[in-house]
């Protein structure tokens, strides 16, 4: 619970998840990024007061493979059965600006120069969102594990830091991956055992009906919210064309309308570029904030099917005990067995208790500064529309 | 772009020919055979009631010429010149029988009727400031089935003495609309005046109203339709030469009116037109006028560029229109999605504020939809109207190169009997010679009128051209300022809904 409370005293101005790094024995952020083609080169910097690093500064470049593999060898660490494991970051995708761009492209000819420099500089705008995006979230999954009390002292952590040559040794080779994919296959299909194995305490009966719930509630509701974003972006577009056409017609009319045209055609550069803004503000503070969470969530839910694995295996293990009994065979075997799976369990049920509760805690406030956040920002944006607006409307009445 | 929520549009673009044609040529008999006797101040035989074009008429051509030339030089109309140009009502050597034409309006304005000089009538027009709002209301289906139609009440507020009444109101129905739009066009495109097209007609959206779907979609066509039709109104009465045309005001006043069958789409008429359309499309290739005015060779490359630039900015304010309503349902399903969240959520100030979210959200989605409308009614159907006033004016430039091309057409027939001529004399046939000088003295005159029409033509599109610039002008600031309010609305309400929330978000701990 305390990490609760640290996270809650030190709320600053950033993105979904609470600014996290806080600890100044360990500070971790990525303060460059490369973008060549798709690939992205992540520069990761950590600053650490830590004997058991070797120096107290230091950079290297990472690639997102690096991160999704120190994620999962993370997952696979049975000591860490008991922890929510911070979600692993997003592969950057670049597809929607590149797809734009390409139509661009070839749209070109049907548009005025200045209109294609417009739209070029919008994509591009939306290009570097993305880049920003990704960087972000990359490095929210290192502030996330660099402030956990048990995770920051990870071995492989370690080395993701501090490993000065290139990681992709260590990397999942096919064979590993392809045996991740499995793993999955069987975890969805352990998630409909969940429901049939029987619940002992009541927190985790509770937790768990409402993560399942919950989690395709908030999928869902990503979905949505994206849908509107882009809407947003593409009535910015139009402004874009309408601006651009009002200001041809403009250039050819002599009469007393040439003034008002311009006028016009200004105002609507102002609007798209305000509209773009709200799209972009939206899509951080709301979209951004439910796709985060609901992958937080599924990293809840992965603690517990975990627990309820542990679970499984006691129960397992209680019969198998039950059963030496009656054969009078290997019973100290058995015994031992069966103390260890519930050593297992009642481990991960505490550790498992202590995260959720803390989850819930940390959802609570990136909420708050969220909505809030968002709320403000569409009133600013909303008047900044009505004074550009009025403005125009009052330039069109004096003439 | 397109969505599951976009309306498909009812216009199909094969019936735009005919509807395009409907708006462009008159009745095809009427310009075919149409001689320069159809300007009232030679043959006031027909019954419409044309303009006053008397004045302007003058024995010397080259008069006439010196007019054209000093007119080059006004950029923006200004009438007090051209009416200090114009000849006075002194010169008139073919005076309007001005008794024949007021009688079709029973009460006529006899100040307005007795200036021969149709300058000093607009002059008068100016004066008398207009004054009439007419609205169209109260779509009603009548009958059933295929048969059915919608029937229109058109009511008339006006305090001018045109008028028997201050306020009055009659039925009518769409093809009364487009009757009335072809009798003007026939009347007046051909002699330059630029005649506002009527609204399009639309098979599909018809059918779905008389079919007797009552959904969204065809209460929106007919709100769409009812709207055009109010503005095509406003429009026709405000050229203050339209408005006092007997058709016009039988349209707006009397309670019966003949039905205008030959309007159907799908009718020998409706045909005819087609045809006849392809065939001008055809002439107009051919003809290479030799402009020898600077002024039209300028106005006409400036309505090509605008038609093309006014094309892509409606296409642009459709998309707007489109992105709009995508913008209102996606913010509607995530208000829904929002609110299910928020049930979902077991943190109860979480809740409360996830469950205010979605209800901002809601409103926020019907605020889009309105929004959306205002683009549309305002903005795009703006747009939409002087794509098709543009394609208006260009027919009337086209008719100016026809007036042009019949003119030149008798001369060389007239040069071609005088050389027949110069040969008869060598020949000793008295009576063919005779025959020759007939037919070139008859020639001449044809020749004379010819020209005389071109001159007429060009001056009225050179007026109406002006009136024309200044209406837009006026046109476009009053509903871009119309719709900018509309805007500045919509930002304002979404303030209230924001700041309405930041509480509850703040609520939250």
């Amino acid at each position: 619970m305390t990490s609760t409370l640290d996270e809650n005293n030190k709320e600053k101005m950033r993105s979904v998840s609470v600014d996290l790094n806080n600890d100044a024995s360990l500070l971790i952020d990525i303060p460059d990024a490369l973008c060549e083609r798709d690939k992205v080169k992540f520069t990761v910097h950590t600053k650490t007061t830590l004997s058991s690093f070797q120096k107290p500064e230091f950079s290297v470049p990472r690639q997102h493979e690096d991160f999704i593999w120190l994620h999962d060898t993370l997952v696979e660490t049975e000591d860490y059965a008991g922890l929510i494991i911070p979600p692993a970051p997003p592969k950057p995708d670049f597809e929607s600006p590149r797809e734009k761009m390409h139509k661009l492209g070839e749209g070109e000819a049907t548009m005025t120069k200045e209109e294609y420099t417009k739209m070029k500089q919008e994509l591009e705008a939306e290009y570097l969102a993305v880049f920003k995006k990704t960087v972000q979230v990359h490095e929210i999954f290192l502030q996330r594990l660099s402030s956990h009390p048990i995770l920051s002292k990870d071995r492989n952590f370690q080395i993701f830091l501090e490993y000065d040559q290139d990681l992709s040794v260590r990397r999942k080779n096919a064979k590993e991956m392809f045996g991740g994919f499995f793993k999955n296959m069987v975890k969805s299909a352990d998630e409909v055992l969940i429901s049939g194995v029987k619940e002992v305490d009541d927190f985790f009966e509770q937790e768990k009906t409402f993560l399942l719930d919950y989690y395709s509630k908030i999928k869902d509701s990503t979905a949505k919210a994206e849908k509107m974003t882009r809407s947003h972006k593409n009535i910015a577009d139009d402004y874009i064309h309408i601006s651009a056409t009002l200001n041809s017609i403009s250039a050819d009319d002599s009469t007393a309308n040439k003034k008002h045209l311009e006028k016009l055609s200004d105002l609507f550069e102002k609007l798209r570029k305000v509209e773009g803004r709200v799209a972009s503000d939206q899509e951080l503070k709301l979209t951004e904030l439910l796709r985060y969470y609901m992958r937080d969530i599924q990293a809840a839910k992965d603690l517990l099917y975990r627990r309820a694995r542990a679970l499984a295996d006691y129960e397992n293990s209680n019969k198998a005990l039950d059963k030496a009994r009656l054969k009078s065979k290997d019973i100290p075997q058995a015994e031992e067995h069966q103390q260890q799976c519930l050593q297992k369990f009642d481990k991960l049920s505490e550790s498992g208790k202590k995260e959720l509760t803390g989850f819930k805690g940390r959802r609570v406030v990136a909420f708050r500064k969220n909505l809030i956040e968002m709320a403000e920002l569409e009133i600013k944006h909303a008047k900044n529309n009505v004074t550009l607006l009025q403005g125009c409307i009052d330039l069109l009445k004096s003439n | 772009m397109a969505d599951t929520a976009r309306d498909p549009p009812p216009e199909q673009t094969d019936f735009e020919e005919l509807e395009d044609g409907e708006d462009l040529f008159p009745e095809p008999a009427a310009t075919l055979e149409s001689e320069p006797a159809s300007l009232p101040a030679e043959d006031i035989s027909t019954n419409s009631n044309g303009p006053k074009q008397d004045s302007l008429f003058d024995d010397d051509p080259e008069d006439l010429f010196a007019e054209a030339t000093e007119e080059v030089s006004l950029d923006s109309p200004e009438r007090d010149v051209l009416l200090s140009d114009g000849p006075s009502p002194a010169i008139t050597p073919i005076t309007p029988p001005t008794s024949v034409i007021t009688p079709c309006i029973g009460h006529a304005h006899d100040d307005m009727f007795t200036h021969s000089s149709f300058d000093e009538i607009e002059e008068e027009e100016g004066g008398d400031s207009f004054d009439m709002h007419i609205s169209v209301s109260d779509p009603e289906k009548v009958g059933d089935g295929m048969n059915a139609y919608m029937a229109y009440k058109v009511t008339t507020k006006t305090s001018m003495s045109l008028f028997k009444r201050n306020e009055f109101s009659v039925k009518r129905r769409f093809s009364d609309f487009l009757g009335l739009h072809s009798k003007l066009a026939s009347k007046y495109l051909h002699i330059g005046y630029i005649v506002p097209p009527a609204p399009e007609k639309s098979i599909v959206g018809m059918t779905k109203v008389k079919v007797g779907k009552e959904d969204q979609s065809s209460n929106e066509f007919v709100e769409k339709r009812r709207s055009a039709l109010e503005r095509y109104l406003m429009r026709t009465v405000k050229h203050p030469v339209l408005l006092k045309d007997p058709d016009v005001l039988q349209f707006l006043e009397s309670s019966d009116l003949p039905r205008a069958v030959s309007t159907q789409a799908l009718s020998s008429a409706g045909l005819l037109r087609m045809v006849n359309k392809a065939a001008d499309a055809v002439n107009k290739m051919t003809i290479k006028m030799n402009e020898s005015d600077a002024w039209f060779e300028e106005k006409q490359q400036h309505f090509e560029n605008l038609d093309v630039q006014l094309r892509k900015l409606h296409a642009s304010v459709e998309s707007l229109v489109c992105h709009r309503k995508e913008l209102s349902v996606n913010t509607a399903q995530f208000a829904k999605s929002a609110a299910m969240l928020g049930n979902s959520e077991d943190h109860t100030a979480l809740s409360r504020a996830l469950s205010q979210l979605a209800e901002v959200e809601e409103k926020i989605d019907q605020l889009h939809q309105d929004q959306a409308n205002a683009d549309f009614y305002l903005f795009s159907e703006l747009l939409g109207d002087y794509v098709r006033l543009i394609t208006a004016v260009k027919g009337v430039f086209d008719h100016r190169m026809k007036t042009w091309q019949k003119w030149q057409d008798s001369q060389m027939l007239l040069q071609k009997k005088r050389e027949a001529e110069a040969k008869l004399q060598f020949t000793n046939k008295p009576d063919k010679l005779q025959q020759a000088k007939d037919e070139i003295k008859e020639l001449e005159g044809k020749v004379q009128q010819g020209e005389r029409d071109f001159e007429q033509i060009s001056k009225t599109i050179r007026k109406e051209v002006s009136r024309f610039e200044k209406e837009r002008v006026k046109d476009f600031k009053t509903i871009i300022i119309k719709y900018l309010e509309s805007l500045v609305q919509t930002q304002q309400q979404l303030i209230k809904y924001w700041e309405a929330f930041l509480p509850e978000a703040k609520a939250i701990s």
